[in-house]
């Protein structure tokens, strides 16, 4: 009789075993919501001008491919921009506009400039709500002529207020890249 | 009354048995055929006790109605011999000529607050690789992941063994002793124990009329917290038995010396039912076990790319450190696991014994990361883990000298990556299908010559869907090889399906001799393949908690490790050693190292790619012990490894860094137990470890060296145990113990810690234990 029970529970987990097996269906695709795959800021000169864009563009995110960088053309010596900043999910189509996610969340997210060469300054536009920069909209004003960087990182949970240094804020870096400029 | 009393296993006769009637007190002996008789019986029912010296004692009820004749069977085997004659080691080896130790009942109860691995570092040429102090995975020899088995109760666990920050889900309390085979040659258990095999074992219960059952409370001061573990077990003079375990442990955040490590707190919840009914002839038992464990990974271990690496590195301190906290916060990881087991056995006469085992798993992982958007509480890993499993083997044990083990295996896995996940998949979907089949001899030559010999065959087939990255499938270099495996073009992504086979063998040679003076030596060889895991294979993508991407290859194939083991022990009258050396030779031995770096919007990550090589890992454990007097004893162990990449003649990564214990115990059974000990462990600085490599800083704009691989320095703790016992009546007793790790509150960090480039291990930490038997 036990032996009967016993067999029993073997059939029904030979049944389990045979219930699960494949289902040859493929697997769904995933398009990372979250990746920043281009950001594109654009400078435009306080009083006319020639606006210039700097861009980087990853298509493959974390894939193998570096990202591309763009510079659309030379700055203006001794002038004053003013720069703006779009971040997009090009993976998705149509493109992903991410630049709002930052905006909800401004408390959570900071971009920090750092230039060197002809780039006199970079100032900060904006404040999240509680009075502390966001670096979405700033403003650059150039010195003379010559060579410049300028390195744009978006830091994610950055210590907020900080003292607008990258060591200071901390945080994970969300997007990051260095622009070679000429300015003339 | 006359008779006969035969050996159960090979029916041969039993001389000098005594038969003896309780009810008028006659006595009889078996001749040198077996034979008995009992003269002058009246009929009626009477009890019989049947003894032999070698055997276990029964108790029959007989009828006598006039001349009647009775046979009778005992258990005559030598198991059971081995048993009686190691003294003070109840627990009989797995093996005959492996190196192996095991751990009772009492030290695990020590370690009742903490994990498997921190149990297990106690034994010779065993180490961990953490990540914090919660996820701690053992490693044998210096092998950790899918070269070291894990069993459960007979089950081997499949637990998702291929991360490195998965540690195996199992509670230590749910255990009743562990032994660790620190080699592949338990081939019973698989053919693949590159490094070795733990055996997690429940306690045995007996055929009786019974209940009892034990309460353990831990209090644990860094953390804050503590865990209660509770279990009742009710038996049968019939061979029926039920038992039922469960635990729960809550922890805050722990601290270092200095400060809060923030966000390393801890949830775990275990449960198990066992049921079944066993007698000497057959029996089945079932068990249902459930785990489930929430750990908070260590806030400042988060980071975003490599100049975020090199700023925690050298800093020297956590990013980030709050004030304590009993809240568990991103990043972290919740892991279930359920096991279901379901085994038959029966022995037949004068043949051997049989075991039918069906067992069913399931591990759901998720993974939660600091997100952007409303997705903290999306995971950003989802992974379901299915597997069943059919074994069955059959023991020959009819020759006093032989015993034959053969035994057949199949299993079914199915893996199941969460697409809701909105990450691309680190882990694709696969179905595995395993397929074993092995026969193990052990053959004793004379009374102090055992040898053994083993062979295995496991066959693995991997079937997996996986989308890869169009650029990433081009940088491996697939659409040469592997462009047949596309299903589908979607553009920026492929799906691709590959289906690969894996043949290993594996085999084991052995001998153990002991001498008339209390010595024993052995040697071993083992030959061990190992098919390489879904992450050796597949993996491909970012790893935020080690800022790093880590790449599989599709091209890996099965590793093959020649492992030559011998042991040396000696016991004197009060003090004893044993002396233990390896080599362990590993061809395709599968690394993950660093081998470059590639840029992405978020900045530059150090590459990782498994990659094969072949290796050779050569070691010592020694150990030793010597009763001073009847209250002071000392105990001594040194285990040391050194790994060797022999092609690129470089160390392997993570190698365990020489360590020396010794430790001072005095004992005083007459005060209610009492006991305590001072112990000292100095861990070296790990001298050989793998060059740092040179990346290119954006933050900085110049190439700096990620000091990824230097290992940090040797250090020195002490630990004190105390123990005192309260009997409270004839079958209760209260065991209240104090232990204080890390007495001196040293700061220290540890090579085979992940989290040491971002902050320092555990400060002082107290922990008070109440133990209630009944």
């Amino acid at each position: 009789m036990k032996t009967i029970k016993i067999l029993s529970l073997l059939a029904f987990a030979g049944t389990t075993f045979m219930a699960c097996s494949s289902d040859d269906d493929a697997p769904e695709v995933i398009n990372e919501e979250e990746t920043i795959t281009t950001m594109t800021i654009s400078l435009v000169p306080d009083g006319g001008g020639t606006t210039i864009t700097l861009q980087s563009q990853d298509l493959d995110g974390d894939g193998p491919n570096a990202p591309e960088i763009t510079v659309s053309g030379n700055l203006a010596a001794s002038t004053t921009y003013s720069g703006s900043v779009v971040l997009l999910n090009e993976t998705e189509s149509p493109a992903e506009n991410i630049t709002e996610e930052v905006e909800e969340e401004d408390e959570e997210h900071q971009f920090f400039y750092v230039t060197t060469g002809s780039i006199e300054s970079v100032t900060y536009d904006d404040e999240d709500d509680d009075g502390n920069p966001v670096g979405l909209e700033f403003t650059l004003v150039t010195g003379a002529a010559g060579d410049a960087t300028l390195a744009a990182t978006l830091r994610h949970e950055p210590k907020k207020p900080n003292d607008g240094t990258l060591a200071d804020a901390g945080g994970e870096t969300d997007f990051t890249e260095t622009f070679m400029l000429t300015v003339e | 009354m006359s008779g006969q009393v035969i050996d159960y296993h090979n029916k041969t006769p039993l001389e000098g048995a005594t038969l003896f009637i309780f009810q008028n007190k006659l006595e009889s002996r078996t001749d040198a055929k077996g034979n008995f008789s009992i003269e002058n019986l009246c009929p009626g029912s009477y009890t019989l006790e049947v003894s032999h010296p070698e055997c276990r004692t029964i108790l029959m009820d007989i009828q006598v109605d006039g001349d009647t004749k009775i046979d009778v069977k005992l258990e005559h085997h030598l198991e059971e011999l081995d048993e009686v004659k190691v003294v003070g080691n109840i627990l009989r080896d797995k093996t005959n000529s492996a190196q192996e130790e095991t751990l009772t009942l009492n030290t695990l109860e020590n370690y009742s607050a903490g994990n498997l691995g921190d149990a297990l570092k106690e034994l010779g040429g065993v180490s961990t690789l953490n990540t914090g102090a919660n996820i701690v995975k053992p490693a044998i020899h210096g092998l950790n992941g899918s070269r070291v088995l894990v069993l459960n109760d007979g089950v081997r666990m499949q637990d998702m063994e291929w991360g490195a920050e998965h540690a195996p889900t199992i509670d230590i309390n749910s255990a009743g002793s562990v032994s660790v085979i620190k080699g592949a040659s338990a081939l019973q258990y698989g053919g693949d124990a590159i490094g070795g095999v733990i055996v997690a074992e429940q306690a045995r219960i007996p055929s009786k009329d019974t209940l009892y059952g034990k309460t353990i409370l831990n209090g644990v001061s860094n953390g804050r917290g503590g865990n209660i573990v509770s279990e009742l077990t009710k038996a049968y003079a019939s061979g029926w038995f039920v038992k039922a375990q469960g635990s729960y442990k809550i922890m805050g955040d722990h601290e270092a010396p200095d400060y809060v490590l923030s966000n390393t707190g801890v949830r775990e919840i275990a449960a198990s039912l066992q049921l079944g009914k066993h007698t000497f002839t057959w029996g089945w038992d079932a068990r249902y076990s459930y785990f489930n464990t929430e750990i908070a990974i260590l806030r400042a271990s988060h980071i975003g790319n490599v100049d975020d690496l090199i700023r925690s590195i050298n800093s020297g301190e956590p990013g980030v450190i709050r004030p304590f906290t009993h809240n568990l916060q991103n990043p972290r990881q919740d892991v279930t696991h359920h096991l279901g087991k379901l085994k038959f056995y029966k022995r037949f006469e004068g043949l051997g014994k049989l075991n039918l085992q069906y067992d069913f798993q399931s591990n759901r992982r998720f993974e939660y990361d600091i997100r952007r958007g409303e997705r903290d509480n999306t995971p950003s890993i989802d992974l379901e883990l299915t597997t069943h499993t059919l074994s069955t083997d059959f023991k020959w044990d009819t020759k006093d000298d032989l015993n034959i083990l053969v035994g057949l295996m199949g299993r079914y896995q199915d893996n199941f990556a969460n697409p809701d996940t909105g990450v691309r998949r680190l882990i694709p979907d696969y179905e595995k299908v395993d397929f074993g089949s092995f026969l193990i001899g052990e053959y004793r030559v004379s009374n102090q010559f055992l040898v053994d010999v083993g062979l295995r065959y496991d066959y693995n087939r991997v079937n997996a869907q996986k989308y890869y990255q169009t650029s990433r499938w081009e940088e491996r270099g697939y659409d040469d090889e592997f462009q047949d495996f596309i299903v589908e073009d979607l553009g920026t992504q492929l799906l691709v399906n590959p289906v690969l086979d894996f043949h290993n063998v594996s085999a084991t040679i052995g001998g153990k001799y002991v001498t008339s003076n209390r010595s024993t030596i052995k040697f071993n060889y083992a030959l061990a393949q190992r098919g390489p895991n879904p992450s050796e294979l597949f993996s491909d993508g970012l790893h935020h908690s080690a800022a790093r991407i880590e790449l599989g290859d599709l091209r890996n194939d099965s590793e093959t490790s020649h492992k030559v083991t011998t042991t040396f022990e000696k016991d004197f009258s009060n003090w004893g050693i044993l002396v233990e050396p390896y080599a362990n030779w590993v061809q395709n031995f599968i690394v993950l190292e660093p081998t470059g770096v590639e840029y992405t919007v978020r900045g530059a990550f150090p590459v990782w790619e498994y990659r094969q090589t072949d290796a050779r890992l050569l070691g010592i454990d020694f150990s030793a012990y010597s009763y001073w007097t009847e209250q002071w004893t000392t105990n001594h162990k040194f285990s040391l490894v050194k790994g060797q990449d022999v092609e690129n003649e470089t160390p392997l990564i993570n190698m365990p860094a020489a360590n020396l214990r010794n430790s001072i115990t005095f004992s005083r059974p007459k005060w209610n137990g009492f006991e305590a000990s001072l112990e000292s462990q100095y861990v070296f600085r790990q001298n050989e470890a793998p060059e740092n490599i040179t990346v290119f800083s954006p933050e900085q704009q110049e190439d700096v060296v990620l000091e990824i691989n230097t290992p940090p320095a040797a250090y020195h703790l002490l630990g004190f145990r105390s123990k005192i016992e309260f009997p409270i009546s004839d079958r209760t007793k209260l065991t209240t113990s104090l232990t204080i790790n890390n007495l001196l509150n040293t700061s220290y960090r540890d090579y085979l810690n992940r989290q040491r480039l971002f902050a320092d291990d555990l400060g002082r930490n107290f922990i008070l234990q109440l133990k209630l038997n009944y």
